[in-house]
């Protein structure tokens, strides 16, 4: 590692830390935009204009929306999220639960989904041009193409409906033993297995068969060098940068799936949260829901590309 | 007779489209077909109960059942291309335009403009789109005027980015450099020396683009917050039909279809462009 690499990064780093301080910007900005005033959605018609201008000010609803955004933000770093509009709850406890459940979804469906589509991809890498190769593409590229609900479907209807191997939804809310889990987890998984895995593969087949494309790999096939040599000495070390930065690049479409996924299997995550956020517009829950997912979505981005600066040969001295 | 096909199209377009290609642009342009005249080929009407069943079987009668009210399912769907095809395309042509504008406009005057406008709209980009719509639904509702321009939005940044890459490589050229000498003004440059050098990639990036837009479109109606009824586009028909999965009803598979129809056949037919357009799409 040397101070060249060191300044990219440190740079990278602090490009995302702006980045997301933009983001939470416009997440707040957009969600003020909203038409009527909510102390009187919240109190209702009924209320007295006395009631309305007494929450307006203990929510500082009267203060310019710069101020109320650096006191939001400011609530936000420290810990205090507010109370959800719907419900009065803290926020903080509202998350919390399903927050680890997402991460939970989120970690077993990475845990599966790596090492089943890095050796799909690769492989379908070196035997370019196979009826293997053609048949992994297709299927990649048709699961690209379609909307993760559909993807949701189709597994319901293999596994639940034909099958009868898995229940389709998952409506366990306590679990007490293995098969419970199974129950829990089984299709929100697999579906969600689907979508990343697809991505793994085509980014990691590209990444592949850059590499096995260049001048050296041609070298070494041309001094004779085995194929599997060829491959896992010659190819695979130069490829690996590029395929982990894929790995960190797909792992965020887990973002977007996660929120159909939740919501299509009743799982008790906090995308199907912000689902219902939205449908009743309880706004201070939206936006910290949509700030906790950018940030996600910033540190996976983030981290391909530090480990693409830290792959690339020709910072290395 | 493959010799001859390929020189007849050769002979009329300048390249040659592989069959693959074909077959997806004839199923993308039955669902134009099928979206631009859905009021005349509607066998009911698409908002009426005409079945005394709900989730009712296949059937002479009914050729995809009736859904959750015992509405004609193929009804529903040849209105739900209008809405999914319509607001998508509308969504694209917003986005695509605006994004390619704006990019050419960035890498023709450079400096502090092209660094502020690339520095925004990379933050934009780093919003998972999905996130992002429903950011902005909660906002400002889902009326259609309202879905479309977030659409479009949403999918800016991306159009913009792919146009200033190219138009940035363009402009560097000496032709670009001669006609600026030559005193023409930025419009002429933009105009008549860039955008018909990057026309082509812009257009495959397009259609790319116009598959996001479905593929959120039908995303944000299954959640039930994009199309509302009465109307429905393909993603609101899964919506509405989804408890009907469990025994394997047209009512949801038919839409989910008609969309991976769809979306396959505008990738496949990028996928199969003809190399003359598709070697400058770098």
């Amino acid at each position: 590692m040397n101070s060249e690499i060191g300044r990219l990064i440190l740079k990278r780093l602090g490009i995302a830390i702006i980045t997301l301080v933009i983001v939470s910007f416009a997440v707040f900005f957009t969600t003020n935009m909203l038409p009527g005033d909510t102390a009187t959605i919240l109190l209702g018609q009924a209320a007295t204009p006395e009631a309305v201008a007494g929450l307006r000010e203990a929510m500082h609803l009267n203060d310019p929306a710069i101020t109320r955004f650096f006191h939001w933000a400011f609530g936000f770093v420290t810990g205090d999220l507010g109370k959800s509009y719907a419900n009065n709850m803290e926020i903080s406890t509202l998350i919390g639960n399903r927050f680890l459940n997402t991460l939970e979804l989120a970690a077993i469906t990475t845990v599966i989904a790596v090492p089943f589509a890095l050796t799909l991809g690769i492989t379908s890498a070196v035997a370019r041009g196979s009826l293997y190769d053609r048949i992994v593409t297709v299927l990649t590229i048709g699961v690209i193409s379609v909307p993760e609900f559909v993807i949701a479907s189709t597994a319901v209807l293999i596994f639940a409906v034909y099958l009868r191997w898995l229940p389709a939804i998952s409506f366990v809310n306590e679990i007490h033993s293995v098969s419970d889990m199974l129950r829990m987890y089984a299709m929100p998984v697999v579906t969600l297995t689907f979508v990343v895995s697809a991505q793994i593969i085509r980014m990691t087949r590209a990444a592949v068969i850059e590499t096995l494309d260049t001048p050296y790999v041609e070298m070494a096939l041309l001094k004779g060098a085995s194929r599997s040599r060829m491959v896992l000495r010659h190819a695979l070390p130069n490829a690996l940068g590029p395929i982990v930065n894929a790995l960190a690049l797909s792992l965020s479409y887990l973002i977007g799936g996660v929120i159909i996924i939740e919501t299509i299997f009743n799982y008790p995550g906090i995308a199907k949260l912000m689902v219902d956020a939205v449908a009743t517009r309880d706004l201070p829950l939206i936006q910290t829901c949509a700030v906790i997912f950018c940030a996600g979505y910033l540190i996976l981005i983030t981290i391909a590309d530090i480990i693409a600066i830290i792959s690339n040969p020709r910072l290395r001295k | 007779m493959k010799q001859t096909a390929t020189t007849m199209s050769a002979h009329r377009f300048g390249y040659t489209f592989s069959p693959i290609g074909m077959i997806a642009l004839a199923v993308i342009l039955f669902w134009a077909f099928v979206a631009a005249f859905a009021p005349h080929l509607v066998p009911y009407s698409p908002g009426k109960i005409v079945d005394t069943d709900f989730f009712g079987p296949i059937s002479s009668k009914f050729w995809l059942g009736s859904d959750y009210l015992g509405r004609d399912m193929l009804s529903r769907i040849i209105m739900g291309a209008r809405y999914t095809l319509g607001v998508s395309l509308a969504g694209v042509l917003i986005a695509t335009t605006s994004g390619v504008v704006l990019g050419m406009a960035a890498a023709v005057i450079g400096g502090w403009f092209d660094t502020l406008l690339s520095r925004f709209m990379d933050a934009m980009l780093s919003i998972p789109s999905k996130l992002f719509g429903l950011v902005v639904v909660a906002a400002v509702g889902s009326s259609l005027p309202a879905l479309i321009l977030t659409l479009a939005f949403i999918y800016t940044p991306g159009s913009f980015r792919f146009a200033r890459a190219l138009a940035v490589n363009v402009n560097t050229m000496d032709f670009v450099a001669v006609a600026r000498i030559r005193g023409e003004s930025t419009l002429y440059l933009v105009c008549a020396e860039i955008l018909p050098n990057i026309i082509r990639p812009v257009l495959a990036d397009f259609g790319i683009r116009f598959v996001f837009i479905v593929l959120l479109l039908s995303g944000l109606s299954f959640l039930g917050l994009g199309v509302q009824p009465p109307l429905a586009d393909w993603g609101a028909l899964v919506h509405e039909n989804i408890q009907s999965l469990s025994y394997a009803s047209a009512a949801v598979i038919a839409p989910s279809l008609a969309i991976a129809s769809l979306t396959i056949s505008v990738n496949l037919l990028i996928d199969n462009l003809p190399r003359k357009i598709r070697d400058r799409s770098a």
